[in-house]
């Protein structure tokens, strides 16, 4: 198939700033790189729907045109575009609540994921971490004959 | 209309259904609970009515609205349903496990539940869950694929936030990110494939593919794989999956574990064998799938909770799945299919076990556990089962998996091939280790030796996020574990034992579904008609 070269060159500018925008840790801006990516592929589909033509519906015409337009390529666009914008409600709501809970739009590191690094990098070995601590040895003044005695907690 | 045409739909429709019921019913907790157990029941039934008609008549065909034939006669128009062996085999096994993990959500909301608990969401989401995940088994066309996805990709994102609070929303950011990214990744393949083929049906598509210049059909399959290695967690596309899924509650972890990644393999599977079966990339898959194992279970080895150790397994495992594809002979297909069956299984059962190790310990890392083979030795039972499974040990169905893929890479005989028999090798022997691992520390050591051993949370929860962390002595005694939660996790153990009590008719199954995948010819006729 042949195709025009201005939707294909909007397609990759499209798709290009959405990464952009979607690499950032502001919430906001991943929203738009998504949505932006979402339209990109939108125009794709559009494209590969081949070349305008009548609508898709029995005996109607539009402009003298002697082909029908794919109904295909139409149908799978609205669904794409319902199930973006029911994504991006969802993100919404939950860059509100991460706002609420954090007053901040940042995505934060995996708390978790930050301690295991963090203890590899002090060089703690991570299985050596749940190590049972070593009981130090208690002194006291009590003679040592006295240890023998079960119960009895002196210097050991 | 015969009995398969009138089954084939019910997988989506009823739990869809359902799902609407139960959101009518929101203030009915109860009667909430009827509908969904029912819904999910009858589920179960359909997918093995289905298994059985399609292991006795080959592959079920349905042709939604019946629109008739395309004029060029490249399939049907409109909406095709499609159950083979293969997807029969998948919608059985997750129907099961989507009942199993209801069960264990219902017994735990009910038992340690307040009274906004289990929240009235959890069902109806629960119930589209279930919805996508057979919607994406029945596709026979590449978009309703991509709809089932985003059916469960949408209920997914709200079972993972469920309570709102600050670490799952974090998770579940990341979470929606990725998966979203993936899904138009995936929407990008439909419409170069559309455009360089002019049809979306899966058999039409087998035919048309076939005529494509090699690079471009090459091409193609790699914008799919990249799309279906994310929701898979392949490595490299892998790094969102331990970060996102435990900081969610235990069922909701369990049913991610055991079913979404699966749909994820389910569809390279096809993607592989319908579409292209000469695509050109099965080295790239090759070294893809033994780095997943490799790093997968190496990042196992370097956590202490261990929700997060098994989502580091559960990557580990997908290499596994891939491993078979890549090599794509009759022995490798048969051992993938057997080891999605029996790894779905065994990674819910596990999730589910941790979900009660929390309940009764109060904790689930390493770094607090400790002394549990003497407090409750039915949950150290029920722990070493799944556990000695998922690392291999014979005669655990992981073992006979393991071994199909084993051979089918020796058969290969290439230097790759090789390659990755030792990397499955190493990696089972590691996926031994951390399990002993978490046996040893959890279980066998007492609890006066875990560093954080006197901390624990202060009560059981439910689906809502745990609560303040107190000394674990003033922790009010949990009592035995619930009927409600332990029966279903001993269920889904009996259905992994299972595998291997009836390993061999099984895997004679599992055979005649690689061989009917690999040879494509009865699919396409099903669908497309005589060529």
């Amino acid at each position: 198939m042949t195709t025009n070269i201005v939707p294909l060159v909007l397609i990759g500018g499209l798709t290009s700033a959405g990464v952009y925008l979607l690499l950032e840790r502001n919430l906001t801006r991943m929203l738009l790189g998504l949505l932006l990516i979402g339209n990109a592929v939108n125009l794709l589909i559009i494209v590969a729907g081949g070349p305008s033509g009548n609508p898709p519906i029995r005996g109607r015409t539009s402009d003298g045109q002697e082909v029908t337009a794919d109904p295909l390529a139409q149908a799978m666009i609205l669904t794409a575009i319902v199930i973006t914008m029911g994504v991006a409600a969802f993100v919404l709501a939950m860059a509100y609540r991460s706002y609420r809970l954090t007053t901040e739009e940042e995505v934060g590191p995996d708390p978790e994921d930050a301690r295991v690094s963090e203890m590899a990098a002090t060089d703690e070995v991570t299985l050596g971490a749940d190590r049972p601590r070593t009981e130090m040895p208690r002194d006291t003044d009590l003679p040592d004959e006295l240890d023998a005695i079960p119960g009895f907690e002196g210097s050991k | 209309m015969t009995l398969a045409a009138a089954l084939t739909p019910l997988p989506v429709l009823v739990p869809t259904l359902a799902g609407a019921a139960t959101l009518f019913a929101g203030r009915r907790p109860r009667l909430q609970r009827v509908i969904a157990l029912a819904a999910l029941s009858i589920v179960v039934v359909v997918c093995a009515m289905l298994l059985r008609l399609a292991d006795r008549d080959g592959t079920l065909v349905l042709n939604v609205g019946g629109w008739g034939q395309t004029e060029s006669g490249m399939g049907p128009l409109g909406i095709t349903l499609v159950v083979d062996r293969l997807s029969a085999l998948m919608l059985v096994v997750s129907s099961i496990v989507l009942l199993a993990v209801a069960l264990y959500a219902i017994g735990q909301g009910i038992r340690d539940g307040d009274d906004r608990q289990p929240v009235s969401i959890f069902l109806p989401t629960y119930l589209v869950l279930s919805a996508g995940v057979c919607m994406a088994f029945l596709a026979g066309d590449l978009f309703n694929l991509f709809v089932g996805f985003e059916v469960l990709l949408s209920a997914s994102f709200v079972l993972l936030t469920i309570g709102a609070s600050k670490d799952r929303v974090r998770a579940g950011i990341s979470y929606v990110m990725v998966s979203m990214v993936s899904s138009l990744i995936f929407l990008f393949g439909i419409a170069l494939v559309y455009a360089a083929t002019g049809t979306l049906n899966l058999a039409a598509l087998a035919l048309r593919l076939d005529h494509l210049e090699p690079g471009t059909r090459s091409a193609l399959f790699a914008v799919l794989m990249v799309a279906f290695g994310i929701k898979a967690a392949v490595f490299p596309l892998s790094a969102w999956l331990p970060d996102s899924y435990p900081t969610a509650p235990a069922p909701v972890t369990a049913v991610f574990a055991g079913l979404l990644t699966k749909v994820g393999v389910y569809a390279i599977i096809r993607a592989h064998s319908l579409l292209f079966p000469d695509g050109g990339l099965d080295s790239v898959l090759m070294i893809a799938a033994l780095l997943t194992m490799l790093v997968g279970i190496l990042g196992a080895i370097a956590q202490s909770d261990i929700k997060r150790l098994l989502s580091f397994t559960l990557v580990s495992h997908i290499g596994y799945m891939v491993f078979g594809v890549a090599v794509s002979n009759q022995t490798g297909m048969s051992g993938t299919i057997y080891y999605v069956a029996h790894h779905i299984l065994v990674q819910t059962t596990l999730f589910l076990v941790v979900g009660l190790i929390e309940r009764q310990a109060g904790a689930s890392t390493l770094q607090r556990l400790g002394g549990l083979a003497a407090a409750s030795p039915l949950l150290a039972f029920v722990f070493v089962v799944p556990a000695l499974n998922l690392g291999g040990i014979p005669p655990f169905s992981g073992f006979i998996g393991k071994v199909a893929l084993l051979q089918a890479g020796a058969q290969d005989g290439s230097a790759l091939a090789w390659m990755l028999v030792a990397g499955g090798v190493v990696t089972s022997l590691l996926t031994l280790y951390v399990v002993a691992r978490v046996w040893t520390k959890a279980f066998w050591r007492s609890r006066e030796d875990a560093p954080e051993g006197h901390l624990a949370s202060a009560t059981p929860s439910a689906l809502l996020e745990e609560p303040e962390d107190i000394q674990f002595v003033d922790r009010d005694h949990v009592g035995p574990m619930p009927a409600g939660m332990l029966v279903p996790t001993g269920a889904l153990i009996v259905v992994g034992l299972a595998l291997t009590v009836l390993a061999g008719p099984i895997f004679g199954y599992s055979e005649r579904a690689a061989a009917e995948v690999l040879e494509r010819g009865q699919y396409i006729t099903a669908v497309v008609g005589p060529q």
